[in-house]
Parts: C-alpha cells; structure tokens; sequence
C-alpha cells in the first residue's frame, strides 16, 4: 500500500523505512538514507504549528509531525505557535496532496 | 585550474512582451556579439543554455540561429539559480581545459513552468512561492522583532535603484506607504514585496586566462565559487529566518577566493521577496543575525547602492534562467566602472547571490578586477 494510496482515501500515515526506521519525506519508494523499503505507519498523529499566515480569510500553517514530517496544512481555527493538531482532512485533488489539521 | 574570465555581456530589458523563447535567447546573444566585436563566434566552443521553459534542444537551436558549432551544447535547468549554475558549468569546462570559451545565455518568459516546484507535495495545495514567503515572512517579524513597514524598505529601496536601471521591468519608485498599501497577498506579504516574474535574456562569455587577456582591457575574473543545496521541499528547512544553504555556499565562496565579507564592495542579492534580502545579508554575515534590515535602512538613508545596485530582483522583475546571469553582468559592469548612475564608489570585488525555492539550492559567485 502506497503513501498516495492511502491519502486518496483520506487516511495520513508516516512512511518510514523498514531496515532504519528513518520517515521517507516527502513520501517516496525507498529510503533515502539506505535504499531500504518503505513502511506506513498509521495512527492519528500528533504535531505541532511551527509558524503560520492567512490569506484572504483562510489560515494556512506548517505543521511538524513526528521525525521531522513538516507539511503545509488549512486550519480553520485561529492558529497559535506550538499548538497541538492533528490531521482532519487530507488528500489528493488535481494531483497534489492537500493537507488539514485542526 | 585555470583561471576563467569575464570577456562579454548582452541583456535584453525586462519586460511583459509575449515573445517565443528562441526570440528572446537570439536578442540577448546577438546584443552580446554586436557590443563585443572582438568576440570571435567561431571561437565559442561551448554553449550553455539556462532557462526553465519545456522547449526542447534550445542550445543547437540557438548555435544554428547564430551561425556557430560549439563542441558542447546543452540546457541547464534548476529553478531560479540556473543561471549561476550555468556560469558555474562554463567555469568547469574551461578550468579543466575541455573548453576556452564558452556562451552562457539565460532566458525566461512571463509563464515560465519554473515559478512552481509540482513535486514539493509537502506543501499540499500551498504550492506558490507566496505561501513559502509568507511563512519566511513571518517568521523572520517575529524572531527578530522587525514590522512589516522595515521589511516594505527593501522594496522601497530596489525600486528605487532599479530607476536607474534601462533593462528593468519597473521604473517608478514607491514609498513604504505605497508598499504597505499594494494588493494584500496575504497577511504577511504584498505584492510591492514580490520580485515579478517577466520576460527578459541575459549573455555572457567566458574564457580562460590567455583568451581574456587577449580580449579585453577589463578583464573580471571569476575567483570564488561557492554552492550548496540542502533539499528540494521548503518543508525541510528547519530554519524559516535563516538560509543555511546561502550561509554554507558564500562561505566556500569567500575561502576559495580567499576573501573575508569585510572585501566585497557591491553585491547582487536574490531579493526574490522583501524578507530574502536581509535573510540572505545575515547568512552571508554581511551583517549579524536579525540585523540586516538595519543595514538596508543605512544604504537606503545614505543613497549607498552596494546591495542589489540594479534594482534586485524586485526592482528587475524575475525572469528566472535569465536572473542568475543578469546579477553577475550587474558586478562585472560595476567592477569594470561602467554601471552609469548605479555606479558603486571604489570596487574592487563583488559577489553574486543567486538561489532556488525557498532557498533550498544557493550559488554564490565573487568577482573580482
């Protein structure tokens, strides 16, 4: 099961190579620490908003998972630095990943 | 290795023109050739093409259309600092014997593909440069305290040098007011703080050390070069106020040319936003950390144009193949005292600042007489 596959779902999960452990991010086939297979790993991940902006009336802020996994997110509610989020909404529209949190 | 030079520049001015890529790539080649009559074309052994248009095979397109057969003829393509990696692969060829001389032309269109990075996924649907620059934005306001009025200051100021500049894209000038006041992009960004994309080419010829000698009076030789690229997704910087790719590059820079920051009298920065300016003066220790708005402020007060002397990329406007090498024509003009009314006092070496997606990849350059 792939990264995208799973997000064309709506379902979020952390890649992470099978012989180091290490997160592949952004999501690709092998490890790019080691060549080494990839693993998901699923879960309702916790992160935490680095920095954030607005635009128009939407926040958008990036948000930082666990090892390193930073990723731009919408969030609906007013952000604060180092507030804990989780993802609500994910996945692909017009081939691109889109990512939510609240 | 050997020594490589400097021996000719053409430009094309920056503007919004509809224009195919091979015109663009021809009038910027063909002003190179008619403002350097002792460039012999068949002397070129290589032709370098920068540019991040999708049109195939530019390079043996634009040796046919201007009549020579280069050994060597390739594109070279990565985001907005193409055009230093370019001159950089003509250095390469010509330090290690394989060329003498070589042509590096940059060109853009308005629409260049370039100006979004499709692959970087991780920043979902926020692709455009605008969402890494707001962030970078507001970071760097608040780790360091700066408001959005000093940061408009870097935007009053290249446009302001840009005036001076006949290939730029712009040529009013603006107040802090009139920036503050420009079309909201978001909370952290206007549009006065953006470097516009446009239309524009930019040429220059290499040539090792017998061949510059040979050519010119004033010769500028290339004698620091630094790059590093530290990823290709914006979401793997861990700093959002520093650029550790640019730190790490102008310090390689400096050492090979065996320079101190202290040397550089007139530097071309990539001022992609307002907030690149004083990110990219910290990390090239220009000035301390958090302190390089006050060193624009002071070249602002005191009418000093040492940083961006043509108006930035701001003030220019963005083509992005052709910036890299637009940058490097502004310090060898300056080094050979022939910049007009930007014309910096008492130079004697240079630096160029060229950089990619969110500062991911930076090339540094010093020039010097």
């Amino acid at each position: 099961m792939s990264f995208e596959a799973e997000l064309t779902k709506g379902i979020f999960s952390i890649p992470e190579c099978k012989s180091c452990n290490k997160a592949v991010w952004p999501p690709a086939e092998f490890c790019n620490n080691c060549f080494g297979s990839v693993n998901l790993k699923k879960g309702e991940f916790e992160g935490k908003i680095i920095e954030f902006s607005k635009q128009n009336n939407e926040y958008f802020c990036l948000v930082e998972f666990e090892k390193n996994i930073r990723v731009l997110a919408k969030i609906l509610k007013i952000p604060e630095i180092d507030k804990k989020v989780k993802i609500s909404k994910c996945g692909i529209s017009n081939g691109g990943y889109f990512f939510q949190v609240s | 290795m050997n020594k490589v030079g400097i021996i000719a520049c053409g430009i094309t001015p920056f503007t919004k023109n509809d224009q195919k890529i091979e015109t663009i790539l021809l009038n910027s080649s063909k002003n190179l050739f008619l403002d350097n009559p002792k460039i012999e074309k068949d002397d070129i052994d290589a032709v370098l093409i920068s540019t991040n248009n999708n049109s195939k095979y530019l390079s043996p397109i634009l040796s046919e259309m201007i009549g020579i057969q280069p050994k060597i003829a390739h594109t070279i393509e990565s985001l907005c600092n193409s055009g230093t990696n370019s001159i950089v692969s003509a250095y390469s060829y010509i330090a290690s014997g394989l060329a003498d001389m070589v042509l590096i032309t940059g060109a853009e269109r308005y629409d260049s593909p370039g100006q979004i990075l499709e692959w970087d996924n991780s920043r979902g649907e926020f692709k455009h440069p605008v969402f890494w620059a707001s962030i970078f934005s507001k970071s760097y306001k608040r780790e360091h305290q700066v408001s959005e009025e000093e940061l408009a200051l870097v935007s009053v100021k290249n446009h302001m040098q840009a005036k001076e500049n006949p290939n730029a894209l712009s040529n009013k000038t603006y107040t802090v007011e009139e920036v503050m006041n420009s079309k909201k992009l978001t909370d952290d960004l206007r549009l006065l703080d953006c470097s516009r994309p446009c239309t524009g080419g930019a040429s220059i010829v290499l040539a090792s050390e017998q061949i510059t000698k040979k050519t010119t009076d004033t010769p500028v030789w290339i004698t620091g070069i630094g790059q590093k690229t530290t990823s290709a997704s914006f979401t793997k910087n861990m700093s959002l106020n520093s650029m550790e790719s640019t730190e790490i590059a102008g310090k390689n820079a400096l050492k090979m040319a065996n320079k101190n920051i202290t040397d550089i009298d007139v530097a071309e920065i990539h001022d992609a936003f307002s907030v690149c300016e004083p990110m990219a003066l910290e990390s090239l220790n220009f000035s301390k950390q958090g302190k390089g708005i006050d060193m624009i402020k002071d070249l602002y007060t005191t009418n000093n144009f040492k940083i961006n002397p043509r108006g930035g990329l701001i003030g220019c406007g963005h083509p992005l193949g052709a910036t890299g090498i637009a940058q490097t024509i502004e310090i060898t003009q300056q080094l050979q005292l022939n910049a007009g009314k930007r014309q910096v006092d008492n130079v004697k070496t240079g630096l160029v600042h060229n950089m990619s997606a969110a500062a991911t990849s930076s090339t540094v350059l010093v020039l010097e007489k």
